[in-house]
């Protein structure tokens, strides 16, 4: 396969590959090449903008949930029979990462069904898995492609694929290759040999930074009822409901409110090597009670919080609201244990439950004192 | 970065290993390292709980109790009284927060 054919497509994935598909399928195939019906589509590294742009929209939102490529075999660069075949998730960020990384190089890419997950993820769901693997190696008649019997695999979706059953079912030798879609040339170039840097995950400051808006999203999704409740709180007056009070009592509140998210969703997750202590409802409990110290200097909230039972729901609620936050990060490290986050959550659970009880108490008794019962 | 202390379940029986560096090659954190021919736990903190190592070592000399390290996935379970699951592979619902 060396000449070029304007049949495919070469620049950016950019048409649908149904597209591509069908156009493939009206394309004889020539004496030597894989017929029509075995490769899904050719793709470059080169990511167009509108790529780009779909790629950011994976980091911040829903978007991500359909944003998929086509299972099946597909051709980067100019693959011929010796090329190495490369297997990787049908989630489309995934796919892009992996392409990005392999300019200059020729490769088969065999993408799985992962419903649209990430490898690692799905591996962990079994997704990315053996059955879906040798299903496909046959599907896609890939021993007819290629000569050799090799297989890579992304390092991370080694816990859920048996290397040994694809070799009985298949005759294919998997290998589990580089974490990084980038060392996957410098690894085949050393004979198919990592360096430790290369199975390591990394877990940087960047890393983390890019999974924020996903923790920050869904917890500023629900601080509309927290506003609405707080404001109704303070509104609430003996005669019904009072919108200056509303305000006025409502608002530092509010804003603490929006400082515990802020410390537990997106402090604690960048600044996570650097807050003591392993456990992450610690990390989140304490990144919480200091954004509230800091906080509790603002002239509007120091006043507000002049009344003791105010205070005391305050300190109470808000620390352990960024520690539940900062909990739920353990869903997007690298390193966090199902056993570990299960010991969390036994004596972190209960602790919410108090701390959110008897802040409402408190709560209660601040306005029954307003109201001249208490 | 580690997890919390002496909380992993990773097991493994040295007299079963036959130093193949499967478990070498496949764990994300270099939990294992080979020494006379054998695997040795390096740290065993660093332990993740993916389970990569224990489904590939022919030998079966390790095991572990896999699952998801994920809060709001364990937190489902418990609710559901099911298996620990993120909310990541019903794509249509959009709370694929977790991965
Ligand atoms: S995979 Fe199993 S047999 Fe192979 S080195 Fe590791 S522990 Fe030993
Ligand atoms: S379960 Fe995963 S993280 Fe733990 S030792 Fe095995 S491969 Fe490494």
């Amino acid at each position: 396969m060396t000449e070029k054919d304007p049949k495919f497509v070469t620049a950016g994935n950019g048409p649908l590959l149904r597209d591509v598909m069908e156009m493939m399928s009206k394309a004889p195939a020539a004496a030597g090449r894989p017929g029509p019906s075995r490769i899904a589509g050719r793709v470059t590294a080169a990511a167009t903008r509108t790529e780009r742009w779909e790629h950011f929209r994976c980091r911040v939102g829903s978007f991500r949930d359909s944003y998929r490529v086509e299972p099946g075999l597909y051709a980067f660069g100019e693959p011929d029979e010796e090329a190495d075949v490369l297997v990787s998730a049908n989630y489309k960020l995934s796919f892009d990462t992996l392409r990005s990384g392999l300019g200059g190089h020729d490769f088969w890419i065999l993408v799985l069904d992962t419903r649209g997950i990430n490898v690692w993820c799905a591996a962990g769901k079994g997704t990315f898995g053996t059955r879906e693997l040798v299903r496909r190696i046959l599907e896609t008649q890939l021993a007819d492609v290629v000569k050799h019997r090799r297989l890579i695999l992304p390092q991370l979706g080694a816990p859920g694929v048996n290397a040994r059953e694809v070799r009985q079912r298949t005759g294919f030798k998997a290998r589990f290759g580089p974490v990084r879609a980038a060392d996957i040339p410098a690894y085949v170039k050393a004979g198919y040999r990592k360096t430790a840097a290369m199975s390591t995950v990394r877990f940087g400051i960047r890393d983390r930074l890019v999974l924020t808006p996903m923790e920050l999203n869904p917890a500023l999704k629900k601080y509309p009822w927290f506003a609405a409740a707080a404001l109704l709180l303070f509104g609430l007056g003996r005669p019904g409901i009072i919108f200056a009070d509303a305000w006025s009592g409502g608002f530092p509140f509010l804003l603490l409110g929006l400082v515990a998210v802020l410390a537990g969703a997106f402090l604690t997750p960048v600044l996570l090597p650097y807050i003591p202590g392993r456990s992450f409802a610690v990390k989140g409990w304490l990144a919480g009670l200091a954004s509230m110290l800091a906080a509790s200097f603002l002239p509007v909230v120091s006043v507000a919080l002049g009344d003791r039972l105010l205070l005391a729901a305050a300190w109470l609620l808000f620390p352990a609201l960024s520690s539940y936050l900062a909990l739920q990060f353990t869903g997007s490290t690298t390193f966090t244990g199902m056993s570990g986050v299960k010991k969390e959550l036994k004596f972190a659970v209960p602790l919410y439950i108090a701390a959110l009880a008897a802040s409402i108490l408190l709560l209660i008794a601040f306005k029954l004192t307003g109201w001249g019962i208490l | 970065m580690k997890y919390l202390a002496k909380a992993a379940t990773l097991d493994y029986d040295a007299g079963k290993c036959t130093g193949c560096r499967m478990c070498v090659e496949v764990c994300p954190h270099q939990v294992f390292v080979i020494e006379n021919r054998r695997a040795r736990i390096t740290d065993i903190d660093r332990c993740m709980e993916c389970g990569a190592c224990a489904l590939n070592c022919e030998a079966g000399a390790i095991s572990v109790d896999a699952g998801v390290g994920c809060a709001s996935a364990i937190i489902n379970g418990m609710l559901t009284g099911g298996e620990p699951t993120c909310g990541c592979d019903s794509g249509e619902s959009g709370s694929s927060s977790c991965c």
